[in-house]
Order: C-alpha cells, then sequence, then structure tokens
C-alpha cells in the first residue's frame, strides 16, 4: 500500500470563508481535534497566510501570533504550519518570529510562474531547519512545462517538496493527472496537490493526483475553505483507504473532525454557489468571491460579470482591488446604456 | 541664459541604469559622462555605446581613479552595493542618488519633498510603488489629519520585474512601508506587492488604501487632482484611474503609470516611475548649483 501525508489547512483557507474572522477559541478547538485524529500537519493563519491581514484581502480578526500561539498550545505530535506568499510576508517580519513561536512547517507560496520570489524565503526556513515546500498557487494558469520548470526551481532552493495548488477550482481530472505525472516523473521531491470544488471535483481531483503520482494531498474538514470550498478532508482520508492508500489518520476521528468543522467553525456549510462555478469557470482565485459578492452589491452589477470580467484580464491572486476598477467599469458602461 | 551643464554619472548597467541613461542624455541640465557596469558585453553597455557615452567595467573604481569626472553619482545596483559605495561617494564629496530599497539616504519623493532633499547629499529613490503611492498617502494625511492606517498596493508585469526585484521583495515591502510612514503621517503602514504574468504584459498598478469611517471626499478629490497633476510633470505617463471613492470602510484610490518607452517597454511604468523621480531630483541639484553660480557671480560684480 502507498503511503500519502495528509495536510490540513482548515484553520488557513476556512478563513476564507469567514473573512478572516476565526476566533481563538475555534482555533484552540480544532486544533485538539485535529490532533486527536493523528492529522500529521494543521495549517494556521490568515487565508492569504502570514502578514496578509490588510484592506486588499481582508483584515483579520486576530494576528499571526495569536493565531499561531493558540494552534501551538493545542498540539504535540501533529505538526504546527503556516502559509506565506512572498509580497505580502518579509522574512524579518513575519517569518522569524513564526518560526520562533514554534512553527514546524513552512509554505511559501507564489503564482505558479513566479517560483524565484520564493527562494530568500525557502532558504531562511531551511537555514531555520525546519520543514519547508514551495506552493505554486493557480496552477491552472501556466501550461506544464512552466510548472515544471518552476518547481525545478524551488527544488533547487532546499525545499522539501511542491504543492500545486488548483485556487480557482478551474482543472478538470485529466488536467491533473497530466501537470502531477509530469513532476513526479521529473522530480526529486515529494509533489502535493491542493484542491478546491469550485466545479465539484475537488475529491476527484485530489484522488487524480494521488493516482498520479502525488504523495501529499491537502483536505480541509466539511471542506471549509475559499469559495466553493477545498476537498473535503473527511471524505478524501476515507475514499484514500477504500483505493488502497494510508494516511495514518484515524477514520473515526477525522469523521469527528468533521462534526467539529460543522459544529464550532462552519457558519454556512460550504456548498457550490452559483458564483463559485463562475469563478471555477473564469479561473479566478476562490477567495474573491466574498469580495466580488459584497462589492458587486454596492455598484449594482452581476457579480458573474465581474468574474469573468477578471478571468479575461488573467488576475492573479492578491488582485483584490480589481475588483472595484472592474465593478465600477461595468457600472458605467450599465449606465451609458441606451 | 547658457546654464552649465551638471555632470553625472551611472552605476550600473541593468534595466534601470540604461533606461535612466536615455533620459539622462535627454536632459538640457545634465550630461552623462560615464556610464558604469562590471561587464563591457552586457546590453546595457552595447546600447550606451551606441549612443556614444564613455563607458567603463570598473564598478565603483572607475569613479575611485577618476573622481573629477563627475558632481553626482545614480547608483542603480543593488541595496548591498550601495551600503558599500555610499562611503567612498561620501569622502570624494559626491552627490548620490540611490534607486535601490538600501534605505541608507534620506527618502526622497519629488512631489513630496524635492526642495529639502537638496540640503541632502544622499537621497534614496524608495521604490517603484513608492514613488507612485507616497504622494497619494501624503494628500491623504493632509486632508484627514494623521491616518491611523494606509496600505498600498501594486502589481507589476512579472517581465518588468528583474532577477534583483525578485531576490529583493522584502526590501521593496519594508522600504515602501517607511516611505509612507515618513511621508503620511501614518500610525501604521502596509506595502504589498504582485507580479502578473499575463500576456500581454498589464500596465503597472497602484491602489492606496486608508481605513476611514465615512467622509466627505471633495476636498480629497481636489487634492489628489493636483498631486497627479504635479507628478504628471515629470512622470508623463501617470494617470489616475479610480478617484478616491469610498467603500465598505476604506478610501480606495488607483493609479495606473505607463511607461515612456526609453529602453524599457511601456508597461514597465514600474521602472519607468523611480527614474523619472531620479531624472527630476538631479535636475533640481543641477538647477539649484547654477542658481547658487549665479547668485555668486552677482555678489562679486556688486
Amino acid at each position: 500500500m502507498s503511503k500519502l501525508s495528509i495536510h490540513d489547512p482548515t484553520l488557513r483557507d476556512g478563513n476564507h470563508a469567514v473573512r478572516h474572522q476565526l476566533t481563538a477559541e475555534q482555533i484552540a478547538l480544532y486544533a485538539r481535534a485535529a490532533e486527536a485524529a493523528g492529522i500529521p500537519t494543521v495549517e494556521v493563519g490568515h487565508g492569504n497566510g502570514l502578514g496578509a491581514s490588510s484592506l486588499q484581502v481582508g483584515l483579520s480578526l486576530l494576528d499571526d501570533a495569536t493565531m499561531i500561539c493558540t494552534a501551538r498550545e493545542n498540539l504535540a505530535r501533529t505538526k504546527l504550519g503556516v502559509f506565506a506568499i512572498p509580497g505580502f510576508a518579509t522574512v524579518d517580519r513575519d517569518l522569524r518570529p513564526a518560526l520562533d513561536m514554534g512553527v514546524d512547517v513552512v509554505r511559501i507560496g507564489a503564482h505558479c510562474t513566479e517560483a524565484d520570489i520564493t527562494q530568500r524565503h525557502i532558504s531562511y526556513v531551511r537555514e531555520r531547519g525546519k520543514e519547508v515546500y514551495g506552493i505554486l498557487m493557480m496552477c491552472h494558469m501556466a501550461p506544464q512545462e512552466t510548472l515544471l520548470e518552476e518547481c525545478r526551481k524551488i527544488e533547487s532552493y532546499g525545499a522539501e517538496g511542491v504543492v500545486l495548488m488548483d485556487s480557482a477550482g478551474a482543472l478538470l481530472p485529466s488536467d491533473v493527472t497530466a501537470r502531477i505525472e509530469l513532476l513526479v516523473r521529473n522530480l526529486g521531491i515529494p509533489v502535493g496537490f491542493h484542491a478546491h470544488n469550485n466545479l465539484g471535483l475537488a475529491i476527484a481531483n485530489a484522488m487524480a493526483a494521488a493516482e498520479a503520482g502525488a504523495s501529499i494531498l491537502d483536505g480541509c474538514a466539511r471542506g471549509f475553505g475559499a469559495g466553493a470550498g477545498n476537498a473535503q478532508l473527511e471524505v478524501l482520508v476515507s475514499v484514500l483507504e477504500k483505493a488502497g492508500y494510508t494516511t495514518g489518520v484515524n477514520l473515526y476521528k477525522v469523521l469527528d473532525l468533521g462534526e467539529v468543522a460543522e459544529q464550532h467553525l462552519v457558519t454556512s456549510m460550504p456548498s457550490i454557489k452559483s458564483l463559485s462555478i463562475v469563478s471555477g469557470l473564469a479561473g479566478v482565485f476562490s477567495g474573491f468571491a466574498k469580495h466580488v459578492e459584497q462589492i458587486a452589491l454596492e455598484y449594482g452589477v452581476d457579480p458573474r460579470d465581474i468574474f469573468f470580467e477578471l478571468g479575461r484580464q488573467r488576475v492573479v491572486a492578491g488582485q483584490e482591488d480589481r475588483i472595484i476598477e472592474t465593478a465600477e467599469a461595468l457600472r458605467a458602461a450599465k449606465g451609458n446604456r441606451p | 541664459m547658457q546654464t552649465e551643464r551638471l555632470r553625472v554619472a551611472i552605476l550600473g548597467s541593468g534595466n534601470i541604469g540604461t533606461d535612466l541613461l536615455i533620459k539622462v542624455l535627454r536632459s538640457p541640465h545634465l550630461d552623462c559622462a560615464l556610464f558604469i557596469g562590471r561587464r563591457l558585453g552586457s546590453p546595457g553597455m552595447a546600447k550606451a555605446m551606441s549612443l556614444g557615452v564613455r563607458v567603463s567595467d570598473q564598478g565603483i573604481d572607475a569613479i575611485i581613479r577618476e573622481p573629477d569626472c563627475c558632481d553626482l553619482v545614480f547608483d542603480a545596483t543593488s541595496a548591498e552595493d550601495h551600503k558599500r559605495h555610499w562611503p567612498v561617494l561620501d569622502r570624494l564629496g559626491k552627490i548620490a542618488i540611490d534607486l535601490t530599497p538600501s534605505r541608507v539616504g534620506a527618502m526622497c519623493v519629488p512631489a513630496v519633498n524635492l526642495e529639502a532633499c537638496m540640503d541632502c547629499r544622499n537621497l534614496n529613490m524608495v521604490s517603484c510603488g513608492g514613488q507612485v503611492s507616497v504622494p497619494l498617502a501624503h494628500v491623504l494625511g493632509n486632508v484627514f489629519g494623521p491616518l491611523e492606517y494606509v496600505e498600498v498596493v501594486s502589481t507589476i508585469a512579472s517581465r518588468s520585474a528583474g532577477p534583483a526585484t525578485r531576490l529583493n521583495m522584502d526590501e521593496y515591502v519594508l522600504t515602501t512601508e517607511q516611505g509612507l510612514l515618513t511621508f503620511s503621517s501614518a500610525r501604521r503602514a502596509k506595502a504589498i506587492l504582485n507580479l502578473n504574468p499575463a500576456d500581454p504584459p498589464i500596465i503597472m498598478q497602484t491602489t492606496v488604501f486608508a481605513r476611514m469611517p465615512q467622509s466627505d471626499l471633495t476636498r480629497l478629490a481636489l487634492a489628489v487632482d493636483l498631486m497627479v497633476d504635479r507628478i504628471r510633470q515629470y512622470v508623463p505617463g501617470y494617470q489616475l484611474i479610480v478617484p478616491p471613492v469610498w467603500e465598505n470602510g476604506r478610501i480606495v484610490i488607483m493609479v495606473r503609470v505607463q511607461g515612456r518607452g526609453d529602453y524599457l517597454q511601456r508597461f514597465a511604468g514600474n521602472l519607468d516611475v523611480i527614474n523619472c523621480a531620479a531624472l527630476e531630483t538631479a535636475e533640481a541639484f543641477a538647477q539649484s548649483r547654477s542658481r547658487d553660480r549665479d547668485e555668486v557671480k552677482h555678489a562679486c560684480r556688486s
């Protein structure tokens, strides 16, 4: 039986679903339940990672230090992870204190064509002797040959693995298979996959990744994550076991973990809202959904038009300011119509 | 009246240095005495030679060997290099205009503090996003008084971000934040930088946010217009695309900067803007020197 490592970003990606308002009590409760279930790594933080609390992508209820320390106090065997995107997070202001507070695993993210901005951050975590992974976000936006080239850079910086994020939930299973196969064949480090469910394919895509040789899979309890949510952790663990993979996660306890998330974290159960489908079709970052909804309302324009227009402009994660500009342009165009 | 041109050297023959060279050659106030790189074969050096500019591949040593060649040095190398260069330039009595995020010299944003800068001998041009956003943050502070929080997000085309920019994301963030704090009277500041690989490349764009209860934006809109006009005098491609709006507890202002397309392509407004600011500053030094000289002449005659 082949072994797969489960990575659980419920307390980070899930923060997108509640406008980054997770409380310390919620973090503590979930971390304890994840520990009990034998989850290898729990990732905590603002949806966009360290240093990302901002007017651009949303202000966080808690600061990074509180989130990290709260999770730290409630984890023992389960490793504590954080996510960081250079351009938001810096080594001195964000990574150094996070590691000082006892973070075990750091994942450094960049848009899928920009891996070289992760070099310094990856090197720093390596120097501190902690586990570090490179993440390519929005991986539907580049051909697989480009992804391989970018992953090779990440490998050369000393990362222990690379993870492709389908941040817009835009990939089909066959796309995932092709991408992951190419990476697994050509890289000397483990390859992972992070799915989103905009098109209802999160579990299917995660399974496709596993079949193609991925050895790290992300899943969130009840799918709690940006937009339509992520691959649902309890389902993922169950189908992986059924397909003959070992995850080391306790089935009953991970099922309980789903209940904990539903009762204590989730305000509205992740479901594939019509707008999330559009986000997936347009290939726009799932984290945009809440902002698009609100701004469309304020400007009196169709949120679907905003998503498709943003997709046409090929915006990347972090460009949330374009939503306002686009809404304003759409409103102006509407006003000009006879 | 014929004013004497200020003799300058450009240290660093990368994209920034080469684009700056073309701007200097166009200036009626500056003379490029020396264009300095490390490799005669680099594209920037080739360009300079094709323009008939004297070049050297000796780095800072070129100035040590020939200290009288210039009065002002543009440093377009790297933050680390500038930290080494400044003690040398200081000893030789040169004015330095530093385009790296070294944060060694006083911060200079021409639309905001050019006059005060004439008393300094080492000026730091903050960052590309800083040159674009600091004047707007400054206006926000002027109109509303001390701000609680100001935030700036810039998105640049991937193709306009060279290896130094990519390696120095942290320096960019910290330097831009320092620039915002220095000139906006905000208590806290945050800078964010995105790279976008879209093809054709996107034009540099910057959004300035301030946390604010709903407020009257008439005065702000006027002050922003005035500031934009002032910036456009030395950055022709600077354009207001979303005038101040209030949205969900925040004021939002968006601008776009198209480059002049001198050496770099027009989408690289981020590189153009910092060069335009550096040029404006050097020209101000040139003019202030020739004014000083005129005054001396005047005093002698009388």
